[in-house]
């Protein structure tokens, strides 16, 4: 079992979304964040002062999956998430112990 | 040459003048013999005296009700300048956790100005013929009924006069919060904006406005030209925005924080608001529904749109790029500046009016403010005090006797006239005006800050007016 965490463009989310669902990703959580990274922000105006936003909105998702559909998972996050720009963000992966169901206290790869 | 020229005249008269007779001698002759019969009795009948008075009694009733339809009109859109105009104006430029101070100040002075006004105000600013205020004599209201009074509107009932002229009340002190906003106690507010009423509008109105005034344009010392409110509303707001600015201080943060507005989009719709309300403002002070209200739309609209244009380009200039918080800083700025302009000037004027507003303007928030380093949030100085000042001297250039001739038929009235001493006059008029909201703003906020305090805690400015000074949250979007 591993962990999928990726941090993604707003503007990428439905595509993304498209693209795991083809490959059979059941379940994923969303949440609206901000930060940054290498990039830095950009500038607004407003009535002549200048503020440099650098902490810009993104999307980051957040899965669970069986060891074997994690190479096709992060393949399609690569290819349905990039614009080629600067500010695309980033994908993390890492190993789960155990998942467990809320609803019957099943445990294991079978749950997700 | 000349001699011809009076001789051609006397015969055209003998033969204009001729001219009926000849065709009444020629119908004679046509004339039944009852007409005869008719001829012996030469008074007037007095069932044709009645039909005269009744029908000149309709023609004067027709004429008030056609007046009365659009003042009434007029005294809503300009109430509706304050709120939601304003208040949706200044509430999106804030930030969020002040949403609902700022908007909340617009609505109490809604409510305690239209007391104030009630109880003393209207007297003080309409009442008797005084030098530099009004009385007492329609104190409680005391005389304001159906009839109207000739001294202002002649046409309309003096109820509708009286809530007409206090809608400008309204908004006047309102225009002031745009430089103490995210910092103001609202204790402290009511009070100052009470006495403010009192001590700087009242007599300003009275001097502009008011019968003997003066400064007013009929028969003044100075006549100063201000149609519906450049010297008396923006100049006064403006001024007294800027003292009350300089007096509380900066924001804590400013100008290091960012402080950007929490929502142009509020912003946007307010300004459309109030350019719609303006409509109310200008025209419905021709206090009647005539040529003049007319003229008086079209210069407003005209000066709206150029200013738009102006403060547009000038940041296209500086910024490569036109912002739409900058399109409708530029109307309101063209607004003000065509207020005292609006009943005296025309179409082409009206439009230079407003494009040199939006350039100022734009130059006195963007430049002067950083120059100075005062925090006047909202620019309530930068657009009201300078697009006022700057309206009301061009308006002593650009007036037309052509679109009122205020001063008797034929006499020259502006600049364009010839007659350039209008301009000093109306410098005149400015001057006083600053120095009446300078000096009554500062004796106030001194008076106001013994009394309940100016200023918010710091823990209170960083945590936010509308939890710590309302209890309350303008945007709970999860409950």
């Amino acid at each position: 079992m591993m962990k999928i965490e990726a941090i993604i463009q707003p503007s990428r989310l439905e595509s993304v979304k498209e693209a795991l669902l083809e490959i059979g990703v059941q379940g994923i959580t969303v949440t609206e964040v901000r930060g940054h990274g290498r990039q830095k922000g950009h500038t607004e105006v407003y009535r002549g002062r200048e503020y440099i936003v650098d902490l810009l909105p993104k999307i980051k998702l957040e899965m669970v999956l069986a060891d074997g559909l994690v190479n096709r998972a992060v393949e399609a996050i690569l290819k349905s998430a990039k614009t080629g720009k600067i500010g695309d963000g980033k994908i993390f992966l890492s190993r789960i112990e155990d998942a467990i169901r809320i609803r019957n206290e099943e445990r294991g790869e079978g749950v997700l | 040459m000349k001699q011809m020229g009076v001789v051609c005249r006397c015969l055209m008269t003998l033969v204009l003048t001729a001219f009926p007779l000849l065709a009444q001698q020629a119908a004679v002759p046509a004339t039944p013999p009852a007409a005869s019969a008719s001829a012996a009795t030469p008074e007037v009948p007095q069932a044709v005296t009645e039909k005269l008075n009744q029908l000149e009694q309709k023609v004067t009733t027709a004429q008030s009700s056609a007046d009365n339809a659009w003042m009434l009109a007029s005294a809503a859109l300009v109430l509706l300048m304050t709120g939601p105009g304003l208040a949706l104006f200044y509430g999106g430029l804030v930030r969020q956790k002040n949403v609902l101070a700022i908007m909340m100040q617009s609505f109490a002075l809604m409510a305690l100005i239209t007391v104030l006004w009630a109880l003393v105000g209207y007297s003080l600013c309409f009442g008797g013929s005084g030098l530099v205020i009004g009385n007492f004599e329609h104190a409680f209201l005391r005389g304001v009924g159906a009839m109207p009074n000739a001294d202002y509107a002649g046409t309309i009932p003096q109820t509708t006069f009286m809530i007409y002229q206090l809608m400008f009340a309204i908004i006047t002190p309102a225009l002031i919060t745009g430089a103490t906003a995210e910092r103001m106690k609202f204790s402290g507010t009511v009070l100052f904006m009470t006495l403010w009423f009192l001590v700087v509008y009242a007599p300003m109105a009275h001097m502009v406005w008011g019968k003997g005034g003066f400064l007013n344009a009929a028969g003044g010392r100075f006549p100063t030209l201000d149609f519906a409110g450049g010297t008396v509303v923006h100049v006064t707001s403006g001024v007294s925005a800027l003292v009350c600015a300089l007096y509380l201080g900066k924001r804590v943060g400013y100008p290091k924080q960012p402080m950007p507005p929490h929502s142009l989009v509020l912003s946007f719709v307010g300004a459309c608001l109030l350019w719609v309300g303006w409509f109310g403002f200008n025209a419905g002070s021709a206090l009647a529904s005539n040529g003049l209200a007319s003229s008086a739309f079209v210069a407003t609209q005209f000066g709206a749109a150029a200013a738009a244009l102006g403060w547009c380009l000038a940041e296209w200039l500086k910024n490569g790029r036109a912002s739409a918080l900058g399109a409708i800083s530029g109307a309101v700025a063209g607004l003000v500046a065509i207020t005292p302009a609006a009943g005296f000037v025309g179409p082409m004027p009206a439009l230079a009016i407003g494009f040199i507003a939006g350039v100022v303007c734009f130059w006195m928030v963007t430049r002067i403010k950083g120059m100075f380093h005062y925090d006047d949030a909202l620019d309530a100085f930068g657009v009201h005090g300078a697009g006022g000042t700057i309206g009301a001297l061009l308006t002593g250039v650009f007036a037309q006797a052509a679109f009122n001739p205020i001063f008797g038929a034929g006499k020259p009235v502006g600049g364009l006239d010839g007659r350039w001493r209008q301009v000093a006059n109306q410098l005149v008029g400015v001057l006083i005006a600053w120095t009446i909201a300078a000096v009554g703003t500062i004796v106030i906020l001194k008076l106001v800050d013994l009394l309940t305090g100016l200023r918010v805690h710091e823990e209170q400015e960083i945590a936010g007016l509308d939890i710590t000074l309302h209890g309350e949250e303008g945007y709970n979007l999860e409950a």
